[in-house]
This record gives C-alpha cells, sequence and structure tokens, in this order.
C-alpha cells in the first residue's frame, strides 16, 4: 500500500461486512519493521521532527541550567586540568545520541544536536554564535557517523556507547583544533582520551538508559523505539 | 438560520462504516464497529466512558491519527465522502492541553500558521487572521506574546488558529477540562458564536454536559466494547439513558456525583495556623500577601478563588515546600512533634509524617518505575522495615483498587489511576495534614466520587485535609470550610457550619 | 533568560538573522586559522568600537557576555598549564610545562576566544528565534518542516522551566530530598524530559491538524528580507576580518600553527 511522499493512510476496505474478525485489515501490521520499504522507514514524521527538536531544546534548557548553577564553580577547576575537563563536557553530547535512538532516522542525531545547540546559542553560551552551531554540527556527525554504519538498523547498547564515543571524538579534535589550537600532545592526548570515554559513558550509556525509562512511561508510543518494549 | 458569512465554508459532513482503529503497540483496537453519520451542520456531544475511543475518534477525523507507522485501520472513515486523513483543512482540531498547543511566539503569527500550511497567499493571511481573532474575541495587539496567555486565551487561540482556515467542521477534544470556570465559559461562548457564525459542523468532547448542552443539538455516546450506546437529541438521551450515562462517569447536568455525610466528631485541634502569610513562587516577587488561615484536625479546609492570585503557591508554602516572604506560619505542638519552627524549616524527610502534599498534575511526584514501588518510597524514606512497609504498601493498594497495576508505570496509568496514586503515594507515611492542589480537576463523575470518598474517609481518621480547588460542586458536598481568596488579597474565612 | 522575544527596539533586531551570523563567519576563520595576539587584539578593539557606534555597548557590558570574559581567561591558563612549550621554562610539575611559548600562546588564546565569541554573542543576543527561523527558511532555504518544528518546540521551554520548579518540590514533598543531590537531578532531568516529550507529542498533532507537513507549497506570513541594510553588516564583517588579518601579517605575527 503506498502511503508515501506525504500521502497518509487510506481505506480501500471492501465493506460487504463490517463484522470482526471477517474485516479486511487496511494496512499491513506496524509492528513488522523488516518488510517495511526502507523509504517509509527512513522518512521523518511530522512527530519525528517536533519531538527531536523538543528533545534538543530540553537538554539545552538543561545544559544552560546546569552551566548557571555549576560554571561558576568547575570553571576554575576544569582551567586547570590536564585535558581532563572533556569527559563532563560530553553531557553535551546527549542531545545527538538520545535524538538518534529515538527517533531512529538518518540525520536525527546531527539534526537533534544542532538544535540542542542553537537553543544554547540563543539563551547564550560562553562560546556564541556560529560557532557553538558548528560544534553541535561536528558533535552530531560524530554520533551519526556511528549509526549510519550500522545502516540504522542496530540501536542497541554497544551501538550507543559507539555512537557516544563518536561524538566525543569529534568533540575532541574540533575543540583541539578551533579552541586549544597550542596545546602540547600530552594535553591532547588526555584531552581526546576523556572525551571519548565521557562520550562513551555520558552520552551513549546514559541516552540508551533514558530511552528504555521513556519508553516503559509511555512517552514513546507513537516511536518504534517505544514499541518495542512496551506492548499492551 | 443566522446569516452566514459569504466566506464561510460550507459545512462537513461525517461518516463512519465499520471504523475502527488499533495504535500501533496496541493489542485492542481503541475504536472498533463504529457507524455513524453526521449531518453538515449538526453540531454533536460526544460522550462515552474513558476508553471508550472518543479522542481516537476525533483524531481521525482530524487526519492525524498517522499512517502505518502509527496503527491499523478498520473499515471507513469518511468527511465529505473522502478519507478523513485526507481531509486536513477541512477539519479543524483543538486540543485539551492549552500549553501544547501554541505554536508560534507572537499571537498573529499563531494564527497564521496554518493559513500558511494551506499555501494561502499572504495578503489574504492577515484579513483572515483578524478576522479569526475577532471571532474569538481575543482583542490582543498582533505581536502580543503567546506566552503571556492565560488557558481560556490560549483555547481561544487555538480555536482561531483552527477558524482561520475556514474548515467545515471543528472538532474539540474536552477543549475545557484544564480551565477554570471563567476560562470554561469564555470557550464555550467563544465556540458558540464561531458555529453560529460559519455553521460549521461541531463535535465537542466533554464529560461536563452541561456546559455544551446549550451549544449542541445531538449527543452520542460511544460504548466501551465498540459501537454506539446511545444517539438522539440532548435532552432525550440525558433523560433515557442517566444510567449508562453515570456509569461512563458522565457529569449529569445539577447532578452531584456524592455528598460527604457530616463529620461525626467537630472539628478537631489546631494543626497549623497562618498570620500575614506572604508567599512567592519564586522568592523576591510575592504572589499574595497577607493570608491568615487556620487547618484543623478532622476537617476539610477547601481554599478558592480566580486563576493567578496565588492559591497554590499559598498551598505550597503551608505544606513546607516553599519559603514564605513574610508572616508567621506556625504547627502546633500535635503537627510538629519535637520540631521547631515553620515547616520550610523542616528536613524533606521530616515533613512526610506531618505534612503531605498531592500537586496539581499527579505526574510531577512519581519518582519509580512500578505502582507498588512508587508507594514504597515514603516509607524507606523513613527507614521502615520490609514487613511493616510491605504491610502499609498492600493496605493501600487494596483500599485504593490499586492491586492489579501494582507493577505497571505510574506515567502509563489513566488519569483517574494517576491521581489515586499520587494521593496514596503522599499518605503511605501518615502525615496528620494533607495539602491538595485541585484534587478534583478535569475528573470524570466516577472518579470525582472515588475521590471525595476518599478524601473525606482520611477526613474521618482525624487528618486536617487543605484543598486547592476551583471545583463548586467539591466545595459544596465536601468542604467543610472555605477560604475564598480575592485578587491580590485575602479574604476573611468563614469559619461557619459546612455550607 | 529570555528566548520568547528580542526587544523590537534593541539595533540591528530587524537585520536578517542569516546576516548577522554571515557577519561574523570571515573573522572567525581568521582566527581559528592563525594564533597570535595581534590579530585577536585588532577584531576585539574593531568589535567595541563598533557595537559601541551602533548603541550595542550596553549590551556588550551587560551580565550577558559576563561567560566570555570568565571563559576566555580560563581558557587561557589551560593553554598556560599544557601549552606546546618553548623558550625559557618557568615553571614545571608533572606534565605541567609553564614556559615563555606556552604563557604567549595562553594570551593568544585567550584574546582569541574573545574575539571569537563576543560579537556572536552580542548578535545573538539581538536574535528573534522567530525571524532566525524565518531567515534559515527563506534566506537560506533549508527545508521549511525541520525549521519550524525546531521553532514550534521552543514554545516548550517556559512549561518545562515550570515543570523543573515544580519537580523539585515534589521531591521535597516526597522525602527524598535531603540526600543524593545528583542521582535526585538527574532523575528530575529524566521527568521533565518525559513530560517534555509527551507535550512535544501533543503539539505535533495540534500542527499535523493545522496541516503542517501536508504536501502543497507552504507560502509565508511574514516576509525575510536580504537587502542593503543585511549586505551592508555582512560588508562590515568582512572588514573587520580583512582589518585584524592584515594587522597580524603586517607585524610578522601571522601565526599558523596547525599547518
Amino acid at each position: 500500500m503506498p502511503a508515501q511522499g506525504g500521502q497518509r493512510i487510506s481505506f480501500p476496505v471492501p465493506l460487504s461486512s463490517k463484522r470482526k474478525g471477517t474485516t479486511v485489515h487496511a494496512t499491513t501490521t506496524s509492528s513488522d519493521s523488516t518488510v517495511r520499504p526502507d523509504a517509509r522507514r527512513l522518512r521523518w514524521r511530522v512527530v519525528d521532527i517536533v519531538v527531536a527538536s523538543v528533545i534538543g531544546v530540553a537538554v539545552g534548557v538543561v545544559f544552560w541550567a546546569w552551566g548557571v548553577v555549576w560554571g561558576p564553580i568547575s570553571a576554575p577547576i576544569e582551567a586547570v586540568l590536564p585535558g581532563l575537563q572533556a569527559a563532563p563536557a560530553a553531557v553535551w553530547l546527549i542531545a545527538g545520541v538520545l535524538g538518534a535512538l529515538v527517533i531512529r532516522k538518518p540525520g536525527a542525531a546531527i539534526y537533534t544536536e544542532i538544535v540542542a545547540a542553537t537553543v544554547s546559542a540563543l539563551i547564550g553560551s560562553q562560546w556564541g554564535g556560529l560557532l557553538t552551531i558548528e560544534a553541535g554540527l561536528v558533535q552530531g556527525l560524530g554520533a551519526e557517523l556511528v549509526f549510519a554504519i550500522f545502516l540504522y538498523r542496530n540501536w542497541r547498547l554497544p551501538v550507543a556507547l559507539l555512537a557516544g564515543a563518536g561524538a566525543g571524538l569529534a568533540m575532541a579534535i574540533n575543540d583541539l583544533v578551533l579552541w586549544y589550537a597550542g596545546a602540547a600532545p600530552a594535553f591532547a592526548i588526555i584531552y581526546t582520551v576523556s572525551a571519548v570515554v565521557g562520550g562513551a559513558v555520558i552520552a551513549g550509556g546514559l541516552s540508551w538508559l533514558a530511552v528504555r525509562g521513556l519508553a516503559r512511561a509511555g512517552a514513546l508510543d507513537r516511536f518504534a523505539a517505544g514499541r518495542e518494549l512496551r506492548t499492551v | 438560520m443566522p446569516t452566514r458569512d459569504a466566506s464561510s465554508p460550507r459545512p462537513a459532513s461525517v461518516t463512519a462504516r465499520g471504523w475502527g482503529w488499533r495504535h500501533g503497540g496496541r493489542r485492542e483496537p481503541a475504536v472498533r464497529d463504529l457507524d455513524l453519520q453526521i449531518r453538515p451542520g449538526e453540531r454533536v456531544l460526544l460522550l462515552g466512558a474513558s476508553g471508550s475511543g472518543k479522542s481516537t475518534l476525533l483524531h481521525g477525523l482530524a487526519g492525524v491519527l498517522g499512517g502505518d507507522d502509527d496503527g491499523e485501520a478498520i473499515g471507513e472513515l469518511l468527511v465529505d465522502g473522502r478519507p478523513a486523513s485526507l481531509s486536513r483543512g477541512r477539519s479543524g482540531l483543538v486540543l485539551q492541553d492549552p500549553d501544547a498547543q501554541v505554536v508560534m511566539a507572537r499571537l498573529g503569527d499563531d494564527v497564521a500558521f496554518g493559513l500558511e500550511n494551506l499555501g494561502v497567499a499572504r495578503e489574504q493571511i492577515w484579513p483572515r487572521v483578524t478576522r479569526a481573532l475577532d471571532a474569538v474575541g481575543l482583542d490582543l495587539p498582533l505581536d502580543h506574546a503567546t506566552a503571556q496567555l492565560s488557558g481560556g486565551q490560549r483555547q481561544r487561540l487555538a480555536l482561531a488558529g483552527v477558524l482561520a482556515m475556514r474548515p467545515g467542521i471543528i472538532l474539540l477534544d474536552e477543549p475545557t477540562a484544564n480551565l477554570d470556570p471563567d476560562g470554561v465559559r469564555e470557550v464555550r461562548d467563544a465556540v458558540a458564536r464561531v458555529v453560529d457564525e460559519t455553521g460549521a459542523t461541531l463535535v465537542v468532547i466533554e464529560h461536563r454536559v452541561s456546559t455544551w448542552l446549550p451549544v449542541v443539538d445531538r449527543v452520542v455516546v460511544l460504548g466501551a466494547a465498540g459501537g454506539l450506546l446511545a444517539d438522539g437529541r440532548p435532552r432525550d438521551v440525558v433523560a433515557s439513558r442517566s444510567g449508562e450515562l453515570r456509569a461512563a462517569g458522565v457529569w449529569l447536568p445539577g447532578e452531584v456525583p456524592w455528598r460527604a455525610p457530616r463529620p461525626e466528631a467537630a472539628a478537631g485541634h489546631p494543626l497549623l495556623t497562618a498570620a500575614g502569610l506572604d508567599v512567592a513562587r519564586i522568592p523576591g516577587s510575592p504572589l499574595l500577601r497577607g493570608a491568615d488561615l487556620r487547618v484543623d484536625a478532622g476537617s476539610i479546609l477547601a481554599i478558592t478563588g480566580p486563576n493567578g492570585v496565588g492559591k497554590s503557591t499559598l498551598a505550597l508554602t503551608i505544606a513546607g515546600l516553599l519559603r514564605a516572604e513574610g508572616g508567621r506560619l506556625e504547627p502546633s505542638a500535635a503537627l510538629a512533634d519535637g520540631l521547631r519552627g515553620a515547616p520550610w524549616r523542616w528536613r524533606s524527610r521530616d515533613l512526610l509524617t506531618r505534612i503531605g502534599t498531592v500537586f496539581q498534575s499527579p505526574e510531577h511526584q512519581f519518582l519509580t518505575g512500578s505502582v507498588r514501588a512508587e508507594l514504597e518510597v515514603g516509607p524507606r524514606a523513613l527507614r521502615l522495615g520490609a514487613v511493616e512497609r510491605t504491610a502499609r504498601v498492600d493496605e493501600l493498594l487494596a483500599a485504593l483498587r490499586l492491586e492489579r497495576l501494582a507493577e505497571a508505570n505510574p506515567f502509563t496509568l489513566s488519569g483517574g489511576e494517576k491521581r489515586r496514586l499520587s494521593v496514596a503515594g503522599a499518605i503511605a507515611t501518615r502525615p496528620r495534614m494533607l495539602v491538595l492542589d485541585e484534587p478534583t480537576f478535569g475528573q470524570d463523575a466516577s472518579t470525582w466520587r472515588e475521590l471525595a470518598r476518599l478524601i473525606v474517609g482520611l477526613r474521618d481518621e482525624g487528618i486536617g485535609v487543605v484543598a486547592v480547588t476551583h471545583d463548586d460542586v467539591f466545595v459544596d458536598a465536601v468542604a467543610d470550610r472555605r477560604l475564598e481568596i480575592g485578587a491580590r488579597r485575602v479574604a476573611p474565612a468563614e469559619h461557619g457550619d459546612r455550607r | 533568560m529570555s528566548i520568547a522575544a528580542v526587544r523590537p527596539d534593541l539595533p540591528l533586531a530587524n537585520v536578517n538573522p542569516v546576516a548577522k551570523v554571515a557577519a561574523t563567519v570571515p573573522l572567525s576563520i581568521v582566527l581559528v586559522l592563525t594564533l597570535d595576539a595581534v590579530s585577536a587584539t585588532v577584531a576585539i578593539l574593531c568589535e567595541i568600537v563598533l557595537f559601541t557606534a551602533i548603541g550595542l555597548g550596553p549590551l556588550l557590558w551587560s551580565p550577558r557576555t559576563l561567560p566570555v570574559w570568565i571563559a576566555a581567561p580560563l581558557t587561557g591558563i589551560s593553554m598556560v598549564l599544557y601549552g606546546a612549550p618553548s623558550g625559557a621554562v618557568l615553571w614545571e610539575f608533572g606534565i605541567v610545562h609553564v614556559t615563555e611559548g606556552s604563557v604567549q600562546i595562553g594570551i593568544a588564546t585567550t584574546a582569541r576566544v574573545i574575539a571569537i565569541a563576543l560579537p556572536a554573542v552580542v548578535l545573538f543576543l539581538t536574535i528573534d528565534p522567530t525571524d532566525l527561523a524565518d531567515g534559515l527558511a527563506q534566506t537560506l532555504r533549508l527545508p521549511a518542516r525541520f525549521v519550524l518544528g525546531a521553532l514550534a518546540a521552543l514554545r516548550l521551554v517556559g512549561s518545562s522551566i515550570d515543570d523543573w520548579r515544580t519537580l523539585s518540590l515534589a521531591r521535597r514533598a516526597r522525602g527524598i530530598a535531603d540526600h543524593g543531590a545528583v542521582r535526585r537531578g538527574l532523575g528530575q532531568a529524566f521527568a521533565m524530559l518525559v513530560l517534555a516529550i509527551r507535550r512535544g507529542s501533543t503539539l505535533a498533532t495540534a500542527m499535523e491538524a493545522r496541516g503542517f507537513g501536508a504536501p502543497g507549497e507552504r507560502t509565508w506570513a511574514r516576509t525575510a528580507h536580504f537587502g542593503r541594510a543585511e549586505w551592508v553588516v555582512v560588508a562590515v564583517g568582512c572588514l573587520v576580518a580583512a582589518a585584524s588579518a592584515t594587522a597580524a601579517i603586517a607585524t610578522g605575527s601571522w601565526n599558523v600553527i596547525w599547518s
């Protein structure tokens, strides 16, 4: 049954009988994800776009609040760390991995991370403006590539951890090029390793746990990620 | 028949033939075997027990149930003879939650949003926006911030957004359930005016029947097991099917679901006294000044007043959750039980056995992944032994009919079940005082009755109950005393007999 | 925090946001290419003069730019401690090597962060999200569904902040607010996410009901102009970039460090 290109569902159903059990089902069973053509599996619905945006916005707000409370305390400590500050900075990477795990569409990691970055740029972040958004793009790309390598078919924990690590690596490269350009090799190595480990644990692990919790709480009933864990 | 604007659309008809819908991830269909005809221009009130699929039908008519990813359709659902899923733009839908329907930051932009999506030319958009805002009586500048609108105004804005699209059928899904009585009237009157002017077909879901009886000319009742339970003229259906409607939780006009018996004993000793209390949600910006009140053991105090005067903030302050900006809040020795100072100085754990709080939205209180774990949170924090803990939880599960849901995730319960669970969570630690924010708000009549009985039962056990409420029926049939708060100040409490 | 709307009386408030973002690009590229104090200092001076001249001085010196002034020297300190060592060693401790070279890198880094971040932060504070969305969709022709979806999601910022406050109070009411701030904060963030996603799903339904995402050409109630004012803003951005690059090259301090 065609349901692409904005055409919604249609109802070609024989009307000879209305009694339960004898009606012909108008559509294929939605839980059977393997038979659906890829084009439909990968097309973004309105609810995908809005919920991905909401995740980006929510993460952006949490980080803004987090920065207001903890920034003044943690910033001076982080300034003297030999690159370990990249690990807690990995909380920035949650948006992309979480967005991808919920939406499961190509571009979800990049889009969600860019929205989060744009929100924090609009609220006002220390880096500000275009380079905040550029950082979001690069970090999202790091996670996106991992999901793409698995052809947008694997959303299990190991892949989530890898995607978090990928986002961490992308963040480290971006920061070392743009902001810590004159760093000594030791700093660069510690920074990169911290970002990768922090990304895997915080962005990968926490996001994966959050998706399970969201699914059980019924918040993802309109998404395959939610239906997998919850059929009622 | 009122004269119609030349630009008014043709009213739409609805046909359902053996229609059903099963949401993806659900085993049971939300709607099944539905046969229904609605003629152009009819105004239908759609009733039915929770779970009868009223909302699903309305979403189906609006064409927003989604595609194969979202669920499975059976049979036919037509608007003007075409599949409803293809007729977006012919139908306009307003939902229940005023906070979740605003799309744009500015009033005019929000109304224009639908017109842009329909591809209406720019020079036609703004006149239509202005006319739609006039029709719903929102007399505000086009660049007014939507964030500053009240709930009733937001619902009228949503209606204007729908109206500007000139739909042939207007679909309202409990549009007034989240509003205070003024907001309810505002929205109802705006809808009545709009359908009079445009002649559009109207389908509205709402369990408070009396609100909509003056507007509708037909009542349709969906059965819980599929199909129609009743269909006909409003007065006839309400009169002839009152038993079924009552069982479905519908609020019948002029009927009070349950009245509390007089308290067995006179009100007990005072638990908490507030004198000249100034309260603020955000420190430094007081909402309400100079509140005086007294909470007695074994008595229900209702706090009423218009939206935005700070009733909830007052309740959260006397519950020991917010620090007062000024004035005194003195617990009696019986409530303080050895602690000193005002309740907001107490530790979080110390509140458990003293003052329980039930928030307006139960979801804000949920902490765990199952109903049982949820009820164990308080007893655990008190470090009660496992035996005592289990005993208390089992007792509550039974008393509140939550046993079969013990392992369910709290967020997935129905509205009424969530409400019962949030009350149960608060009383699991046996507080001496209980503060409830809008306990009966937006509930159907069955849930209302259950909650009223529960609250009165707690009163009869000697608990001092404070309820912030907009619900006149609750104040009349359940509360023992009432404190009416006027705009920006507090009126003296009536310490009289029950009304 | 103001994310709802920008005061329309601010200078540049009516300039297409795409132009304001574009104006920061050339300078960002120049300063990312070179790590030296001269180019960055020239840029900072140009920025201060320009912003003051057009009436953005109050915003420039407001608390909103404070994070920049704090973050920049802290980033600089990191580089003083861990920058590539060269010249005389001033202090050593473990992998910390404070050298004449690393101090220079630290100073340059501080100036560079300020020079890049300051205009971006100030200009973004004059950007209204609705105008930004109009610019992205109409001027840059980014896909309207995504741009507008993100814009609509911003409406939930206010209710999410309200949720956060209420969630904090509810945790105190439930007796668990005395200890474990980190775990409680995580739980609270999760609860906020549940509520936000629920509301987002409803918002998506409301938007679809109003024809959002339906096939067919979409029109725009508001226009996003890209006219003379916008080109002037972009040109000024290019001039500042050219000035700072020229100064660095002329003084011989142009220094591409990661070539």
